[in-house]
């Protein structure tokens, strides 16, 4: 039974330097720009490039006081198909609940592969997050580009929040070329079967 | 959805939201040591400064030492100062921490509370402020974001109202890297609030030529001390005007600490920082399955509220008190200080020490709703109990 069951909870597997922080506050700010309360922060472990993090989203329309890290998610995003080797994603993930993957596979290869380590019985929507980005962006962003899949499966927040968050933080550094480049690849993920 | 869209509204980290605060009271001087264990709150700051939308003269120094002793020079020339640091930093601070306070100066210090080495860790605790403690410093906790914006501007104004040093402390981590929502004011209102900075006496005063911390022997040492405790034995009744007066502009409840159901509670929690929030949760929860719970959440720690806490504690029957920190060969602070008010009282209550979260261990609802059902059941031990371990 889940203890928060008036907060949407969101964890997100990467490794360092992926980007997960980014997609958590993104996602984070466009739901306080749609007015609900959140929290985003990573797992406090050990910062290394490439070793595998937790990052952590909270999304409620009421204040949320508990400052526990997240221990059963609404929704899981994996940014690198390769933590599935090492690390059990799916803990406390339900039957009703999504998994989001990053991945040239299909659901049914990365049910197999869950299954080498856990029983799951949620549901697996992969997403060519790298390809769609290297086609579009012409470089891997993994992490902005699967916040389109994660709306469409969550429907936590509107892709329009998101968007426009996006262009909030990236929309000076990178210029507008790459911003629309990078608007165009998130809602192809949106669309995405 | 059910709330509109509120532009005051906005999530930030603890560490961004305390830099905001800063901002908008714009002290003269801010010196900092700028390298780890700093934080993020003098990365943010620097940002504002470096894009011109402070004045304040951000001085880089080599050590945390010179920070506050850059900190104690530019407070006695006469000017607003504000510092920040943790960890080890405050650590260091230590030898200076004591000057500071000794020489009346109202400087302002951010804290994010953290570990300190050995083993080298950098994660959240109250190792580092606790072991302040006895520095003179005035010291308020803080519980989120929204807490710890709050309190560094309740906290410079306290500074420079009472001739005292301040510590706004945030948990390290656990807060201080938690974007969550918050209320700001607007630059004016913090501007009001807190109001120009007037010092009494101050060095640069050259038509008033003055001392500060002069050579004090055996003749004068002890009145100076004398004083000094003096005036921190007038915070606590200063402290709570200022957080009325914020409360006041604001909406947001401000006191000594927090009681959360504690009216009728017979088992209640004391604690200070994040943890307040899962706790309350707990609290909810437990309430709905008819038991008595409730919380102490403690927000000014120095100087120590104990007739005001032991009024809170009146019902309660047993009491866990819950702390970061380790006061190595003796009970943890927040313990002792509780258990020295309730024997000066007289009264008698089921006292448990217990220890969590050293070096940012995670602390989970169900190890806190199991505290609770340890205290109804009796569970009770003189000995500290070390959750999580």
């Amino acid at each position: 039974m889940k203890y928060h069951k008036d907060i949407f909870e969101i964890i997100f597997h990467a490794r360092g330097g992926q980007g997960a922080k980014t997609a958590a506050e993104i996602i984070a700010q466009a739901a306080v720009n749609e007015g609900k309360f959140v929290q985003a922060f990573p797992q406090f472990g050990p910062e290394r490039s490439g070793a595998p993090t937790k990052t952590f989203v909270r999304i409620s329309d009421h204040e949320i006081r508990t400052h526990e890290p997240v221990i059963d998610p609404d929704v899981v995003v994996v940014l690198d198909e390769t933590i599935l080797d090492s690390e059990i994603v799916t803990t406390n993930l339900d039957r009703h609940e999504s998994l989001i993957v990053a991945t040239k596979k299909t659901d049914m290869q990365i049910r197999h592969k869950i299954a080498e380590r856990a029983k799951f019985e949620g549901k697996i929507h992969p997403i060519d997050a790298n390809g769609i980005s290297m086609e579009i962006v012409g470089q891997p962003r993994p992490n902005t580009v699967i916040l389109g899949k994660f709306v469409q499966v969550t429907e936590i927040v509107e892709l329009k929040s998101v968007i426009e968050e996006f262009k909030r933080i990236f929309g000076d550094k990178i210029g507008k070329e790459a911003t629309d480049k990078n608007i165009l690849a998130i809602e192809k993920a949106y669309d995405s079967i | 959805m059910i709330y509109k869209t509120n532009k005051n509204r906005i999530a930030l980290t603890g560490g961004a939201a305390a830099a905001e605060a800063l901002k908008q009271i714009e002290p003269d001087v801010m010196a900092v040591y700028p390298i780890t264990p700093q934080t993020t709150i003098i990365e943010t700051f620097a940002k504002f400064k470096a894009d011109g939308e402070v004045a304040t003269e951000v001085i880089e120094v080599e050590s945390e030492h010179s920070a506050i002793s850059a900190c104690v020079g530019s407070s006695a020339a006469g000017a607003r100062t504000v510092t920040a640091t943790s960890s080890q930093g405050l650590a260091l601070m230590n030898e200076i921490l004591y000057i500071a306070s000794g020489m009346r100066l109202p400087i302002l210090m951010v804290v994010s509370a953290r570990a300190l080495s050995a083993p080298l860790n950098i994660h959240g605790d109250h190792s580092d402020v606790m072991g302040a403690r006895d520095t003179g410093w005035i010291q308020i906790f803080s519980e989120n974001a929204q807490e710890i914006y709050d309190n560094t501007i309740i906290g410079m104004k306290l500074a420079e109202k009472v001739k005292l040093p301040v510590m706004a402390i945030m948990d390290g981590f656990n807060t201080s890297h938690c974007v969550e929502n918050l209320e700001m004011l607007s630059i004016e209102q913090v501007r009001e609030f807190v109001g120009e900075f007037t010092p009494e006496k101050y060095l640069l005063d050259i038509a008033n030529p003055v001392s500060f911390g002069p050579v004090a022997l055996q003749n004068s040492y002890f009145e100076f001390k004398v004083q000094q405790e003096n005036a921190m034995d007038k915070v606590a009744r200063e402290y709570l005007k200022i957080a009325k007066e914020f409360e006041k502009l604001t909406g947001r409840k401000k006191d000594f600490f927090e009681s959360y159901q504690t009216e009728d509670a017979e088992e209640v929690i004391i604690l200070a920082g994040s943890t307040a929030g899962t706790t309350k949760d707990v609290i909810d929860r437990m309430r709905k399955h008819g038991k008595k719970v409730g919380l102490i959440k403690m927000s000014l720690f120095r100087p120590f509220p104990r007739k005001e806490l032991l009024v809170a504690l009146k019902n309660a029957k047993s009491v866990a008190v819950m702390e970061r920190a380790i006061s190595s060969g003796t009970y943890p602070p927040i313990y002792q200080d509780i258990m020295t008010g309730l024997f000066q009282a007289g009264e008698t209550k089921n006292m448990q020490s217990i220890i969590y979260s050293l070096g940012g261990r995670d602390i989970f609802a169900k190890d806190i709703e199991k505290i609770f059902d340890d205290l109804h059941a009796g569970k009770i031990s003189k000995e500290t109990k070390y959750i999580g371990v």
